[in-house]
């Protein structure tokens, strides 16, 4: 694992302030970097140099760094998460990259999620989501044994499928329509299979589509963008149930 | 002082029945008049404000990240144990009891482990009935795994993201209570400062991460779950964002701090590869159910590819030195025997701190796409972090800081020492002893958040007037200024080095000296140099920036000035127990064999901290343990 050699890059990244700042592209160079740095520790050494020089740092999002927790969002050279399959940007190493390259790095850029400043944004929006009906409402204590409702390994194994989605919402900044619904379908998808999500099935449905609109997500028009940015994977199949549950809701 | 535990006496089968009973209640018409703050929402924060807020209190719920769903809890990936004994292989709510008692090396309170025991199968159906697609057999089942320092099958698991999958849940059920207006939600929020007013805790001064705004919201009870503490050495398996800050500020303002010298060195992790690097990933436990721990027995072999070496030449440690639970055996004794081969320079890879985890065999006996099916995605991301392919190369695994058994001290109710604060899962130093189990973390969270705190928190809030102390009260006033001052101070320092310049200088002492073994010598240089590195700190460190705005160095440098403090107290804490237990090796205490040796005559207590200022000396406090049900012995896994 070992290797000496070093890259130096050049970024072109997105500042900007606030929500009402209008934000613009500048120029760094990132040196001494290595094939082991992941994408966010070259971000730190070039932070830490800014810091030194006495300017502000790039802002952005990251926590677990370990492709999990969802909050790292940056678009590298116009995809989310840098276009490697199944990986945040967080678990995306500087091996794919090479010497002398040119970065370009951007917010997630949808109407539903306003820049907060520099790489951040704002994605309270699928909490609202979730907070419209992603639940069954179960009571804490009180609950049947866990076994008492056998499922069967499909349909345990389909819903972990769905509910592998991290919540990042590189879906919707991939999406030309900024739509969430691969978010959203993956959990009416995930709770509809299931037999303890099955009775509010399409009270649920209906609650977290009108949530989607209200916060300002666009429509899906099957462009797929979607299932091609997922850190996860997440199949677009999901879309399609999202669309079969909320048509049953309407004709009950 | 003597500490009380308030633990119920009587047959402890019997002891939380009885204790529920006992603790007096809140009218439902009642609850609402009372307002708790819940600081943290990960598994026990989450699932407390949830349950909290269900019960009809009034909650604030607040978390340092951009949503709830994203607390460090997610990225536990093996498992989650309960005493279920759906595999009828002898598991017992006594088993699970005696196992965690055993694992934690004789350094917990009886009562505080047969609760969690006890309720831990209520977990799992609170999990199921929230829709947490747990892994099933064909038939519908839910199915189990084995996880280290056990030898039956308890832990469910849902593929390698359990921790996710609990978490969802939690954060599901506190979706609920936030649309039914029970709670109110404060993300992008940090704690700051504990109120405390005639001697109760009744409030939070807190910083808005977006805007930069102070403020104080003031309740009638605190509820902190802000987690663990192990990134005081920097590297860690940690978030970027964990740290000791809520836990310490309540500190400073009177909560004992118990066992801080607990924490827990993971064995397999991904080892470091070099200086810029920001965390250390874990490969779950679950893995080492398939994978075999081995070095080249010759040094001569050390620069083999791992296929040229011999089956006979190669040295499966823990085969070899614990023959009963073999691969399986708990963390602590897995990490130390990974150390001791590496340091008997048969380490592997650059720097030879490394061990291989080898599926060779496993694949061999069940076939490569069984093992995918149960760890595809944890090869998934080693490949994508080492660039190596672990079905076809052993996997290069070492020891990393992953969780802490310490934590704020906590009476049988969950409640420090300051009246109306209460302490939830790692935050709280109360189950794992001196080393926690595998897949044991999720288990405590949930079970302080759902089936803990709502009991507990109404014995205390019923003899308390709701409302006492009032939003213009001159401690939250005082608070304010104070937090204010702090914040101004780092922003003019204005010197040469950065946060993280400081932050892995300190890392760097913490695990030298204080890591998988300590010695008195150790410690007594750690007790000199961290100080001055302290007041370097304050005199040289570089932020940029405003306190008025969104500004990230800010946040680091308030949490790295308090892992300064902590730093400290971990090692005085280390420093006074002479004797080596779980987690906290002491190399002079060992037995021939080069096993932990505790002392049970001297030692036999929960060392609890008491705050006197920074530079002047902490103040100990003891609450003995007694143990009635499972007798003191040697932990052997052999």
């Amino acid at each position: 694992m070992s290797d000496h050699k070093t890259m130096t890059l050049t970024l072109i990244v997105w500042r900007q302030k606030g929500p009402n700042d209008p934000g613009k592209f500048e120029t760094y160079t990132a040196k001494g970097i290595t094939e082991h740095h992941s994408f966010l520790e070259m971000l730190d050494v070039v932070n830490e140099d800014l810091i030194k020089e006495g300017k502000d740092p790039i802002a952005f999002d990251h926590d677990c760094r370990e492709g999990i927790c969802g909050m790292c969002s940056q678009v590298v050279n116009g995809v989310p998460h840098g276009g490697q399959e199944r990986t945040t940007v967080c678990q995306l190493h500087m091996r794919t990259f090479k010497d002398g390259d040119t970065i370009y790095i951007e917010p997630w850029r949808a109407r539903a999620f306003p820049v907060t400043r520099d790489l951040i944004v704002d994605r309270s929006g699928l909490d609202n989501i979730i907070q419209a009906g992603g639940y069954t409402s179960c009571h804490t204590g009180g609950v049947a044994d866990g076994n008492a409702l056998l499922i069967p390994k499909e349909i345990a194994d389909y819903a972990m499928d769905a509910a592998e989605c991290i919540g990042c919402g590189a879906c919707v900044a991939s999406c030309p329509n900024s739509s969430a619904m691969l978010f959203t379908g993956a959990k009416v998808a995930q709770l509809a299979a299931l037999p303890q999500g099955k009775a509010e099935a399409a009270v649920r449905v209906c609650a977290m589509t009108d949530a989607l609109k209200e916060s300002g997500f666009g429509n899906c028009s099957n462009h797929y963008e979607c299932e091609a940015a997922c850190p996860k994977g997440i199949s677009v199949k999901f879309i399609a149930r999202l669309n079969r549950e909320y048509q049953k809701a309407l004709l009950k | 002082m003597i500490l009380d535990g308030k633990c119920p006496t009587g047959p402890i089968e019997q002891t939380w029945d009885k204790h529920r009973f006992d603790l007096k209640l809140v009218n439902p018409a009642n609850k609402r008049k009372y307002k708790v703050i819940v600081v943290g929402t990960g598994l026990a924060g989450g699932a407390a404000a949830a349950s909290l807020g269900e019960l009809g209190y009034n909650v604030e719920a607040f978390c340092y990240q951009d949503s709830p769903r994203r607390a460090h809890s997610i990225a536990a990936q093996g498992g989650i144990n309960a005493a279920k004994n759906y595999p009828n292989d002898g598991d017992s709510v006594y088993r699970l009891f005696y196992d965690t008692i055993k694992g934690g090396d004789f350094r917990a309170r009886e009562a505080d482990v047969w609760r969690l025991a006890q309720v831990s199968n209520n977990i799992i159906d609170q999990c199921v009935a929230q829709g947490v697609p747990f892994a099933r057999d064909y038939a519908g089942y839910l199915d189990n795994r084995s996880f280290g320092g056990a030898q039956v099958s308890r832990t469910f698991f849902a593929r390698g993201q359990t921790g996710q999958q609990l978490l969802l849940g939690a954060y599901s059920a506190l979706a609920r209570q936030i649309k039914a207006g029970t709670v109110k939600m404060f993300p992008r929020t940090e704690m700051l400062d504990l109120i405390v007013v005639d001697g109760e805790a009744k409030g939070i001064t807190v910083r808005d991460l977006v805007t930069g705004e102070l403020r104080t919201h003031v309740a009638d009870a605190v509820v902190l779950a802000t987690g663990g503490y192990v990134n005081v050495f920097y590297l860690s398996t940690n978030a970027m964002g964990c740290s000791v800050t809520a836990s310490w500020k309540a500190h400073r303002k009177g909560a004992f701090f118990a066992n801080p010298c607990y924490t827990q060195i993971h064995p397999t992790c991904i080892p470091q590869a070099g200086e810029y690097q920001s965390k250390l990933t874990l490969m779950s436990e679950s893995l080492r159910n398939d994978g075999r721990c081995w070095v080249p027995k010759k040094k001569e072999d050390l620069g083999k590819k791992p296929s040229e070496i011999a089956e006979e030449d190669r040295d499966y440690y823990l085969e070899r030195k614990y023959p009963s639970f073999g691969n399986l055996a708990p963390r602590d004794i897995a990490s130390r025997a990974a150390k001791e081969q590496c340091d008997d320079g048969r380490g592997v890879g650059p720097g030879g701190r490394g061990v291989y985890l080898d599926f060779s065999s496993s694949i061999k006996r069940l076939s490569e796409d069984t093992i995918r099916e149960r760890y595809g995605n944890l090869f998934e991301m080693y490949e994508r972090i080492t660039a190596d392919n672990a079905y076809k190369t052993p996997m290069r695994i070492y020891p990393a800081p992953h969780y802490s058994m310490g934590g704020l001290w906590v009476d049988y109710n969950c409640m420090s020492n300051i009246p109306g604060l209460f302490v939830l899962g790692e935050a709280n130093f109360s189950v794992h002893g001196a080393n926690r189990l595998g897949a044991s973390a999720l288990m405590q969270g949930l079970a302080d958040g759902y089936f803990v705190i709502p009991y507990t928190i109404g014995g205390y809030l019923a003899q308390t007037k709701p409302g006492k102390v009032a939003a213009d009260h001159p401690e939250c006033k005082k608070s304010i200024e104070e937090v204010q001052a702090y914040n101004n101070k780092l922003l003019s320092i204005n010197g040469k080095r950065t946060v993280t310049d400081f932050m892995r200088e300190l890392g760097s002492l913490m695990w030298e000296n204080c890591g998988m073994a300590r010695t008195k010598e150790s410690l007594e240089e750690n007790i000199k140099k961290i100080p001055a590195l302290r007041e370097e700190f304050w005199q040289n460190v570089k932020v940029t920036g405003s306190g008025a705005e969104l500004n990230q160095q800010l946040e680091n440098a308030g949490r790295t000035a308090d892992f300064f403090e902590f730093a400290e107290l971990l090692c005085r804490d280390a420093h006074h127990r002479n004797e080596s237990c779980g987690g906290h090796f002491r190399a002079e205490y060992q037995s021939e064999d080069g096993e932990a040796q505790r002392d049970d005559a001297n030692y036999c207590y929960v060392g609890a901290w008491e705050f006197k200022g920074v530079d002047k000396e902490p103040e100990l406090h003891k609450e003995p343990l007694k143990f009635e049900n499972v007798h003191l012995a040697v932990r052997s896994y052999k």
